[in-house]
């Protein structure tokens, strides 16, 4: 099928075209995607505009109180892409609060030194990982688990009391905010919208970003044709550590505390925020640009469920998991459709 | 030559190097505490190190048996921890609400209907991943993110405590002087051995984790036997919640069974089950869940602060995996074995059996 050519030069998609042409194009679960999320905002306007809902300040909220989520969920995106999984996520965005909490607080060192260093150790965990994971040829999903017990437990061995962070330059870094006109965003949002650009311009304008298709797609191709796998492969996962180590950074000013128990499972909220964003699981399809929907849709239903006030928070769980299931189910339509 | 032959027999067991490492995990205790492996009798029940670790081992247990039949087929069962959790919740919920907390029947209805629950889990599963084809990892998640919301939901977001004699017996009760859930997971393990191994079940689920599609063409069920063992599997967990919600009185459901899969998926690796699929060993898994158990029990009763557990956990997780890759062998190992350089005394035991397998394979 003459679809798959995924140059993104023709805008129109919705062109009088076959209805398999559209069930056909890869942008479409993004389409969805951003269409649920409007289709759930403007629903959530009509139930609460009276209590403040339609505040432009509760919109820029969602890029506020998931930046962390965001830029997780960005590095997993380029790791599903290449076909594998990280489920390192949550324990390094716990660890990063806690080395940089114990460094700042306790050794007493400059926010300014602490922050490349939280990066730095991030980044190595993942490209260790990587590295295990090429060069053995033992599983993602069973090297990240260590990688998930490691920097957990590293986490308690600093400490298992949380550790509030009282220093100046991180609680005045927290409160920055950037004026939009129509509202406010933290250093955070900005940082989050940032690493999106970033890794935006990285999949879709780079060499690598090809790669990483490549490989996602098919390996064993992606060898033949000489690709540097292993480089590639490793380097996506130093990705990921270092996109979640910043995630943690993003937390901690969020929280500002450092807490062993932080984001406990968050790589499931970005592995589910991936995959509600349109990427698919087998690696090889997907956009940057849907993570940042998936994010958006998961921060929306938290704050419906906010503004309900009578839902327990368990119904995000649950409608995470509807959502997730949902949209997994399209993913499987769509492929299918592909083969045939 | 026999007993040389003999020997090589017996490391070339899959079962050898597991209980190597169990054995070597127990016997560092003796220094620490040396009535370790003293068993004494008070008021007509066993006490000891080794009756706690298998009493408290015995959820990971369960688990992992369910666990090593779904990884044979090739698959990966993550939504367990949820599903301990539900059943869990439910069963306990459907106690609390009796007049009389310690009648029978309705503690057995309460169990019925939490199994039951824990069996439509995994027949959602067997469906999302034999019907539909997703991948197993993810068909999980679903479960295993929203089923803890459901958890909290029948448990309406509190740990529901309970007093109830009968169901107090299966985790925390004793039979014959010793911890009745021992004689669940026997139960448990003897019926999936028989099952698996005295009939050809064992055979076909090993068949379709080897090649699904190749064992549909020669004419096995290979959709039924998935969608099988994720219901056997969501069974286990079922009756692991049962035990962990019973042991403590309460269900919680946000942190009951938290983690177990992790766990559980380390007990089959430790045990010799490929994460690969084609082949398992229940023997193992349970040896690996023992290893598991007493892993954290020394890490407790040497001193070490508890916290370093999962330090632990990752370094055994990494070692057992690189032992059994075959390429990690091939650079450290068969290297050394060529160039015959001075190796490191305490890594020569294994290179000398683990190098000339992996020629032969």
């Amino acid at each position: 099928m003459s679809t798959t050519t995924k140059t993104p030069t023709t805008p129109q998609t919705r062109t009088p075209s076959k209805a398999s042409r559209l069930l056909g194009d890869r942008r479409l679960p993004v389409l969805v995607t951003a269409a649920l999320f409007l289709a759930m905002y403007i629903g959530g306007l009509s139930r609460y505009v009276n209590y403040g809902f339609g505040d432009s300040q509760v919109f820029l909220n969602l890029f506020i109180d998931n930046s962390y989520l965001l830029v997780a969920a960005v590095g997993a995106t380029f790791v599903i892409m290449s076909g594998g999984i990280d489920l390192s996520v949550g324990s390094v965005i716990g660890f990063t609060t806690m080395l940089t909490a114990w460094l700042v607080q306790d050794v007493g060192l400059p926010l300014l030194v602490v922050i490349p260093i939280s990066l730095g150790v991030g980044a190595f965990g993942g490209f260790l990982m990587g590295y295990v994971i090429h060069n053995f040829e033992i599983q993602p999903f069973i090297v990240t688990l260590a990688g998930l017990f490691l920097f957990r437990g590293l986490c308690l061995v600093i400490s298992k009391e949380s550790i509030a962070i009282t220093d100046s330059a991180v609680s005045s870094l927290a409160e920055t905010r950037v004026s939009l006109g129509v509202g406010d965003l933290s250093i955070g949002a900005v940082v989050a919208l940032l690493v999106l650009a970033a890794a935006f311009y990285l999949l879709h304008y780079t060499r690598f970003g090809r790669r990483i298709y490549a490989i996602g797609g098919n390996e064993q191709s992606a060898l033949l044709m000489g690709l540097p796998l292993g480089g590639t492969k490793i380097a996506v996962y130093t990705m990921s550590g270092f996109c979640s180590a910043l995630a943690g950074l993003l937390f901690m000013l969020y929280i500002q505390s450092g807490d062993p128990l932080h984001a406990v499972g968050m790589e499931l909220d970005a592995i589910a925020a991936v995959v509600i964003g349109g990427t698919l699981l087998t690696g090889g399809s997907g956009y940057v640009v849907g993570t940042l929907f998936g994010v958006l849709v998961l921060g929306l239903i938290k704050s419906i469920i906010q503004f309900e006030g009578t839902l327990s928070s368990w119904w995000t769980k649950i409608a995470t998991g509807v959502l997730l299931c949902a949209f997994i189910l399209i993913q499987r339509v769509m492929t299918t459709r592909k083969e045939t | 030559m026999t007993t040389t032959s003999r020997w090589r027999a017996l490391t070339r067991h899959n079962l050898f190097w597991p209980i190597v490492v169990l054995v070597a995990l127990l016997l560092v205790n003796v220094p620490f505490t040396p009535d370790f492996f003293a068993i004494r009798m008070t008021d007509g029940h066993l006490y000891g190190s080794l009756v706690s670790i298998v009493l408290f081992g015995s959820p990971l247990i369960l688990v992992a048996v369910g666990m090593t039949l779904v990884i044979a087929t090739g698959g990966i069962d993550l939504s367990v921890g949820a599903v301990v959790a539900i059943t869990g919740a439910l069963t306990c919920s459907y106690i609390s609400d009796q007049s009389d907390q310690d009648a029978l029947a309705g503690v057995l209805l309460a169990m019925g209907v939490g199994l039951i629950a824990a069996v439509v889990c995994g027949l959602w599963n067997g469906f999302l991943v034999a019907r539909m084809g997703i991948q197993p990892i993810i068909a999980t998640l679903i479960i295993m993110v929203a089923g803890r919301g459901v958890a909290q939901l029948i448990t309406d977001g509190q740990i529901i405590t309970i007093n109830s004699e009968p169901y107090k017996l299966i985790g925390g009760g004793y039979w014959l002087t010793l911890p009745f859930s021992i004689f669940v997971v026997a139960a448990v393990v003897a019926v999936t051995v028989a099952l698996t191994r005295r009939t050809a079940l064992g055979l076909l689920v090993e068949s379709v984790g080897g090649n699904a599609e190749a064992s549909r063409l020669v004419g096995i069920r290979s959709r039924r036997i998935k969608i099988m063992v994720y219901v056997f599997c969501a069974l286990c967990a079922g009756i692991a919640g049962l035990m962990i919600s019973s042991n403590t009185s309460a269900a919680d459901g946000n942190n009951a069974g938290l983690w177990i899969e992790l766990d559980a998926i380390l007990a089959v690796v430790i045990g010799g089950t490929s994460l690969l699929g084609g082949r398992f060993s229940i023997g193992g898994t349970v040896v690996g869940a023992l290893v598991i158990q007493t892993l954290t029990t020394t890490i407790y009763t040497i001193g070490v602060p508890t916290q370093t557990n999962l330090v632990f956990k990752a370094a055994v997780v990494i070692v057992v995996c690189l032992l059994q890759s075959p390429k990690f062998r091939a650079k450290v190992f068969g290297a050394r074995a060529k160039t015959a350089a001075p190796a490191a005394p305490a890594a020569v035991a294994e290179p000398a059996d683990s190098a000339p397998k992996m020629e032969v394979s």
